[in-house]
């Protein structure tokens, strides 16, 4: 089970909270899934922060808050600093918002956020790209997890690198390393979980599903088994056949 | 004076950070920021504040 700033984390998925079709749904996902944290943010108190700060408390997870929708390093240590003491924890999901269309990270804000966070008590687990010079800054910035994206936010398109994914594991054989955004489908998350990355923080796949409980299901039995095949180290592949039936012995008819 | 409260501008009596959080009913698990910078819960009694100052009160809400 991955272990993150030295807490081991009951499940190797990380499910956020976001755009489900009613509270009770959203507490039903998440007890079949089996997600050990919960992603949450912070937004202008409007009526429904307190509810919703009830609801999260009931699903007996841990919670990583997020500086969702932050576009500079600046922006993002204040929401950090502001969701620590809402959500009396210093774990941080890092995300510093780059490109409008892609929501791709601004990588230089990010290290600099993540420094500066780093420097200051947070456990920084930053949203970055798959890039090894960003992820290497990034660690060198005191960050002990690193979160690369499978795909754009939102947009349900799986691993858009897969080669560069798995370049980053083998970089970084002992950082904690996990596929953030993009997840659409148990496949995609196996498949991330297959080439040895620690878990999967995904929200959309599971919410905006016609059935957001039984996706929950599916994604945990994907992990779970993407995870069994890591550790089973998977066969050599190969461009040509190789015959599994024993050539030697063969009649001649 | 004059304020502005999560945007919305508004005249408050309070001459510190936490009145103008009661006078807007604001209250429960929040964060406050004031012009930017964030202001620890424990400080909100001693934080005057100046006409035109801008007041962020966050508070838990779903996120991904």
């Amino acid at each position: 089970m991955p272990v993150f700033y030295g807490t081991e984390i009951d499940s190797s998925l990380m499910l956020g909270t976001a755009g489900y079709p009613s509270p009770r749904i959203l507490a039903d996902a998440f007890a079949r899934s089996g997600a050990g944290i919960a992603t949450v943010s912070l937004r202008r108190e409007a009526g429904g922060g307190q509810d919703f700060w009830a609801l999260i408390r009931s699903l007996g997870v841990g919670l990583l808050p997020n500086t969702a929708g932050c576009h500079s390093a600046r922006e993002a240590v204040t929401t950090a600093q502001m969701a620590r003491e809402v959500f009396a924890t210093d774990w941080i999901k890092l995300e510093v918002i780059g490109h409008a269309d892609t929501l791709q990270p601004d990588v230089f804000e990010l290290v600099e956020a993540a420094r500066i966070l780093a420097s200051d008590g947070f456990k920084v687990f930053p949203y970055c790209t798959e890039d090894l010079t960003v992820c290497d800054r990034l660690l060198a910035a005191g960050c002990q997890v690193l979160m690369p994206w499978g795909a754009p936010i939102g947009s349900g398109l799986g691993l858009n690198n897969p080669h560069g994914l798995r370049a980053l594991r083998a970089a970084f054989p002992d950082v904690p390393l996990v596929v953030d955004a993009g997840i659409g489908l148990p496949s995609h998350a196996a498949a991330a979980m297959e080439m040895g990355y620690d878990a999967i923080l995904l929200n959309s796949a599971v919410a905006r599903a016609g059935d957001p409980v039984a996706m929950a299901a599916a994604m945990a039995d994907a992990i779970r088994a993407g995870r069994a095949a890591w550790l089973a180290d998977p066969m050599e592949r190969t461009d040509m056949a190789i015959p599994s039936t024993p050539v030697i012995g063969r009649a001649f008819l | 004076m004059r304020i502005t409260i999560n945007g919305t501008p508004r005249d408050v009596a309070a001459t510190t950070l936490a009145g103008a959080l009661a006078e807007a009913d604001l209250t429960g698990r929040i964060a406050t920021a004031l012009n930017g910078s964030f202001v620890p819960a424990a400080l909100r009694e001693t934080t005057p504040l100046r006409d035109g100052d801008a007041i962020e009160a966050l508070a838990p809400m779903q996120g991904g």
